[in-house]
């Protein structure tokens, strides 16, 4: 037997006075552990509503007007293709997926239109309706938070379209409908002849007015050349939120870069406030578990009072009584620790569907953070009553009859 | 001369009153010896106890124990030397309450961080000899009044101390009972050597001792050590 031995024994004789010193330590472990659970799964949650969203970034020309962001391609100046290239070279990280566009309203066969040139092997397949279409294509390489590859959650996961030959084209469904075209249909369009690849369910957006071609094939068709009117681009929203456009402005300085502010900016205010939240939690947990842990131990070590002075008659050392107390502390830290992770996780996961409308999954990499928190609270909350314990008289001891 | 003390003095402040609870107390106990101090309620016996100890502070006066002075030992050499020479029997037993018999006896070497197989041989024997082999597991609740007494002077054995300080060891025990546990003392002090000073109110107790110190009031009234 040693110390510590002696320390567990005296936890196993006083269990039901354990138990109110675990209560403080593991609920605060529970609520810190269910705050961050629940932060990380709102996180998610916002990143794939944005993410549903598709593109939002978009690249115009300096005298593009952005009123509409859905619509602020059509009719806007052009500049050069080779923008996009710059994008690619300056490996600006967050960046997803680069779209260009051409954008021109025309008559195609006695109808005004909205023709769309996009490059096939870039344009995002992000819009909901279009992944219904089977336009099934390579998936995006997701690179937010410096990861590469598809993302683990199949929604948000993201195909580029393949399947778009310079010959055809992609209705609309009301472009469709007023044009009277279907599928393998031909539609002819300044003089070039298209066939009709796929027809788009109705979005309720421009997109339904819609005519999307091969970029090129649209250039050529219109003798601009390597222009296009606008750039589409995937951001990550940390990236976003950590000045990617203002990084994109520099790359592209006499450009017009824009995004979806008002959800990019709910999205960071939500995370920040989250985080606050989960920060000050933190602090009231370290004061109020390291209080009553403290207090629990100093109303152990009253109770204690005699075996301490046992100990030090037979010649323990002051540091070995703290030694003594703040061990059974390390104890009640990994107990609590452990208690307060499941419970914090269990409660989150089970309660996060109904009550906050989310899927609340749980953070394993939390555990031995728990466990090293609830350990440095009870450890802290300890040491003052541990210091006064080995100042005890131990003739106390000795005289008590 | 295993211990001596020169004018050891013990003054306490109660209420802002002085009392002196020793008085310029000389002794001089030879090894080997059975020491029995005697004297009424509040003579000062137990406090001399502890100021041998190291538990209270002298206020005036020499402790020398073999060739070490004593009286300026900071609190962590006052502990190595109750650990490494004295041992301790208490009048109300001093046993950790959740720890069993054999655990209770191998505290001094737990603290002296011997080997867990050590600590359970020399328990084991020491139980053995003060007749409790069979009750090692035991938890004192589980022991009388007598076998707790009987452990806790296997515990003062533990690490083999040259001097057991022994407070009213048969304060709480009856006669019978406490006619066995002084059998003992005096067995174990024949046997193995250990020098023992025992406080006491009782004067059958007190003739178990080859030795007797009689205080009163602080003061030591018969200092003459002369063998009982």
């Amino acid at each position: 037997m040693n110390l510590a031995g002696v320390a567990w024994k005296e936890l196993s004789h006083r269990r039901s006075s354990l138990v109110s010193g675990l209560v403080a330590i593991t609920l605060g472990i529970a609520v810190i552990v269910g705050v961050r659970s629940v932060t990380v799964a709102s996180e998610h949650a916002v990143a794939v509503k944005l993410d549903s969203l598709g593109a939002n970034v978009l690249v115009l020309p300096q005298g593009a007007t952005v009123d509409d962001y859905h619509t602020a391609d059509i009719d806007a100046p052009t500049f050069p293709e080779e923008y996009v290239e710059r994008m690619v070279t300056s490996a600006l990280l967050g960046v997803e997926n680069i779209s260009p566009k051409l954008t021109r309203r025309l008559k195609v066969e006695g109808t005004p239109l909205v023709l769309t040139g996009i490059l096939p092997d870039s344009e995002v397949a992000s819009k909901p309706t279009w992944q219904l279409e089977g336009l099934e294509g390579a998936t995006v390489e997701h690179v937010c938070s410096g990861k590469l590859g598809a993302h683990a959650d199949p929604r948000l996961q993201r195909k580029v379209i393949d399947v778009l030959g310079e010959d055809e084209c992609i209705l609309g469904y009301e472009a469709a409908h007023r044009l009277n075209k279907r599928e393998g249909d031909t539609i002819e369009v300044e003089g070039v002849k298209l066939t009709v690849n796929t027809v788009l369910s109705a979005t309720g957006t421009v997109d339904d007015d819609r005519l999307f071609m091969h970029l090129h094939a649209m250039q050529e068709m219109l003798g601009i050349g390597a222009q296009v009117s606008a750039i589409e681009v995937m951001g990550c929203c940390e990236q976003i939120s950590e000045g990617l456009l203002s990084k994109l402005r520099n790359v592209l300085p006499d450009t017009r870069v824009t995004g979806i502010a008002q959800i990019v900016s709910t999205q960071i205010e939500t995370n920040r406030l989250m985080d606050k939240i989960s920060w000050g939690i933190l602090v009231i947990v370290l004061l109020v578990g390291g209080l009553s842990i403290g207090n629990y131990m100093w109303g152990n070590v009253t109770q204690r009072r005699r075996e301490i002075g046992i100990l030090r008659m037979l010649g323990a050392r002051r540091a070995r009584i703290i030694g003594l107390l703040l061990a059974k502390a390390i104890v009640l830290g990994i107990v609590g620790g452990l208690l307060g992770y499941a419970l914090g996780t269990l409660v989150v996961t089970i309660m996060g569907p109904d009550t906050l409308g989310l899927q609340v999954r749980a953070l394993p990499g939390w555990l031995g953070g728990s466990v090293l928190l609830a350990v440095t609270v009870a450890v802290l909350g300890s040491l003052l009553p541990a210091w006064l314990a080995s100042r005890f008289d131990p003739s106390a001891n000795m005289q008590e009859i | 001369m295993l211990l001596t003390t020169e004018n050891l003095g013990k003054r306490y402040e109660r209420r802002g009153v002085a009392v002196d609870a020793l008085r310029a107390v000389d002794l001089e106990i030879e090894e080997r010896a059975f020491v029995a101090v005697t004297g009424p309620s509040g003579s000062g016996k137990t406090t001399l106890l502890l100021t041998l100890a190291g538990l209270l502070k002298p206020t005036a006066g020499r402790i020398r124990f073999r060739d070490k002075q004593l009286e300026g030992f900071s609190d962590a050499q006052w502990a190595s030397f109750r650990h490494a020479n004295l041992g301790f029997v208490m009048q109300n037993f001093s046993l950790v309450p959740y720890l069993s018999a054999r655990e209770n006896v191998t505290l001094p070497l737990a603290i002296a961080g011997s080997k867990g197989a050590a600590q359970k041989k020399r328990a084991t024997e020491l139980l053995e000899r003060v007749g409790l082999g069979d009750r090692a597991s035991h938890l004192p609740r589980e022991l009388s009044a007598g076998q707790q007494q009987r452990v806790a002077i296997a515990r003062a054995l533990a690490n083999e101390p040259a001097l057991v300080l022994a407070d009213e060891p048969t304060g709480n025990l009856d006669p019978a009972l406490a006619t066995d546990v002084l059998d003992l003392l005096r067995s174990l002090n024949e046997e193995s050597g250990t020098a023992i000073l025992m406080v006491t109110h009782s004067p059958e107790a007190a003739r178990a001792g080859t030795h007797r110190v009689h205080i009163e009031d602080g003061l030591v009234v018969d200092a003459s050590l002369q063998p009982a």
